[in-house]
């Protein structure tokens, strides 16, 4: 078990600088989404229009590797349509579980393959997914 | 006691997790078991195994003798009066149900009032939360004081004529406090209400005497005292037992059925719904026959002196936030430290073979008391030496330069 794996440069420079942390001043849509077992909790804010996500920030209180996942996951939705984000989330799903996933249009994510190797924490990397996923489904209703 | 010895007596520990000898701080959640009682198990299965009660041939009258020794053993183990007070359940969370299913509804009326804490485990407030719901009754919480503690005071400007109902943990799972049941019982006793205490921290690392606290209810799960999952016991006082109806309909708690009537058994089958968990209680008599011949006190004076070393051990490090009293009367120590959250820091820890709990511990309202989402607990028990709490010191300094 190498901690380096889970804890990757990377995954620490998110966790210690998260990107788009905060709130909107008139965003369309929030999501919260709790990890019960743990207490971890994140409140997502995505500006939405026409079936796009325009911008999204994220608040809350979580271990370094759901921290840090939000703040990756914030970065990469930005600008994207709905099937587009959805389909990020499912390629998310994929390195969750080991299976090859590329992220060329954003990198960082793939520091978060080494969580595969430690399946208690995968619940951990998946909060912010999940809280997009949420909103998305909701949205799309 | 010796617990190099003692933990001789448990396979489990004789392991290398990622490459480092296993250092089990997590007993709080549940214990590990010693060979005694694989082995009573195994020979359950191998010799004895049969339903009980309805067999006439010799496996069921040997399952049935087990099954019935360990609820002898408990009766002794915890000082209660007749062996029919003690009744068999999954654990302490079905235990509590029960209480609050079946004796709730019939006392409570409007208005009424439930009486817990803020350091309940969740199994020990939502029950109660339901009951209030649904009775229309009030719950009340008996505040703590800053570092934990129940002032007696304070229970007694809490409980009123009233109050048909305290519910209260003997340990806090988390502070690692001793609540004063007794006295509290005391309190509650004399404005008419019952008493019911989770003694799930409490049965498996000091002894307790039912007739001594004066409790009305009594609940505590196997798991956590040596024994397998699956088995737990509810405590209750013959005549209030009696008072109350099953909750659970079918098979060894029924007496006489007709098509539009039927009668249950006496106690304490009458609460024993279904098949009973038999090799689990034949599991929890052999725990209770391996922790008496240690000595309950023994084991809680041995906890408590290794929980003083390691208040003394992580309090040297930086930036570390101890919770709950300073002094240990229990072998629970928990804590955050400085800038890393518990999943990291449990996460780094295991890298060293050290299992510790982090999270909430089924005690979110504590946590919100506490002002923190979570936090990382070790727990001890009667295997645990001075050599597990400087690994556990070691590894925690080791993941603050981690962190850095």
């Amino acid at each position: 078990m190498q901690l380096d794996d889970l804890y990757r440069r990377v995954i620490m420079d998110h966790y210690k600088t998260p990107r788009n942390r905060g709130t909107f001043d008139d965003e369309t849509l929030t999501v919260e989404l709790n990890n019960p077992t743990c207490g971890d909790r994140i409140s997502l804010h995505l500006v939405i229009e026409d079936d796009i996500v325009k911008d999204a920030r994220f608040t809350g209180d979580g271990c370094s590797i759901s921290m840090s996942s939000a703040s990756m996951m914030t970065e990469a939705v930005k600008g994207r349509t709905f099937s587009e984000a959805m389909e990020l989330a499912d390629r998310f799903s994929c390195l969750m579980k080991g299976e090859p996933a590329e992220f060329d249009d954003y990198e960082d994510i793939e520091a978060l393959s080494g969580v595969n190797k430690f399946p208690a924490r995968i619940k951990c990397a998946t909060l912010a997914w999940n809280a997009l996923k949420k909103g998305i489904n909701e949205e799309s209703k | 006691m010796n617990a190099e010895l003692i933990k001789e007596q448990f396979p489990i520990l004789h392991q290398e997790i990622n490459g480092h000898p296993l250092v089990y701080l997590d007993s709080a959640a549940s214990s590990q078991k010693p060979k005694v009682v694989l082995e009573a198990l195994k020979h359950y299965y191998e010799w004895d195994n049969a339903n009980v009660h309805r067999g006439v041939h010799t496996l069921g009258s040997r399952a049935t003798d087990d099954y019935e020794g360990a609820r002898e053993k408990v009766t002794k183990f915890i000082g209660a009066s007749h062996t029919e007070e003690i009744i068999f359940t999954r654990g302490t969370t079905t235990a509590l149900n029960i209480v609050a299913s079946s004796y709730g509804p019939a006392v409570l009326q409007e208005g009424d009032e439930i009486v817990i804490t803020p350091m309940e485990h969740h199994s020990n407030l939502i029950p109660w939360q339901q009951l209030a719901l649904r009775t229309k009754a009030v719950l009340k919480y008996i505040p703590l004081q800053a570092d934990g503690h129940v002032a007696l005071e304070d229970v007694e400007k809490t409980i009123t004529n009233r109050t048909k109902i305290v519910a209260i943990a003997y340990v806090s799972n988390v502070l690692g406090v001793v609540n004063p049941v007794k006295q509290i019982a005391e309190i509650a006793h004399r404005h008419g209400a019952v008493i019911v205490v989770d003694g799930a921290q409490s049965t498996p690392h000091m002894k307790v005497n039912m007739q001594d606290l004066d409790c009305d209810f009594y609940a505590f799960s196997g798991h956590k005292m040596c024994a397998p999952t699956g088995i737990g016991v509810l405590y209750g006082k013959k005549t209030l037992l009696e008072s109350m109806e099953p909750v659970e309909f079918g098979g060894e708690m029924i007496n006489d059925v007709g098509l539009y009537e039927s009668t249950w058994k006496e106690l304490p089958y009458k609460f024993e719904g279904g098949t009973p968990i038999i090799a689990g209680a034949v599991g929890l008599g052999a725990a209770i026959d391996f922790l008496e011949a240690i000595g309950m006190d023994e084991i809680h004076r041995h906890e408590t002196k290794l929980a003083m070393y390691a208040m003394d051990r992580l309090s040297e490090i930086e930036g570390i936030t101890l919770y709950g009293p300073r002094d240990r009367e229990v072998g629970l120590v928990t804590f955050n430290l400085m800038d890393v959250h518990p999943h990291d820091v449990a996460t780094v820890l295991d890298a060293s073979g050290i299992a510790v709990r982090a999270g909430h511990h089924c005690c979110q309202p504590l946590m919100r008391w506490l002002q923190v989402n979570s936090t990382v607990r070790a727990s001890l028990y009667l295997y645990n030496t001075e050599q597990d709490i400087d690994a556990l010191a070691k590894a925690l300094i080791q993941t603050k330069e981690y962190f850095g």
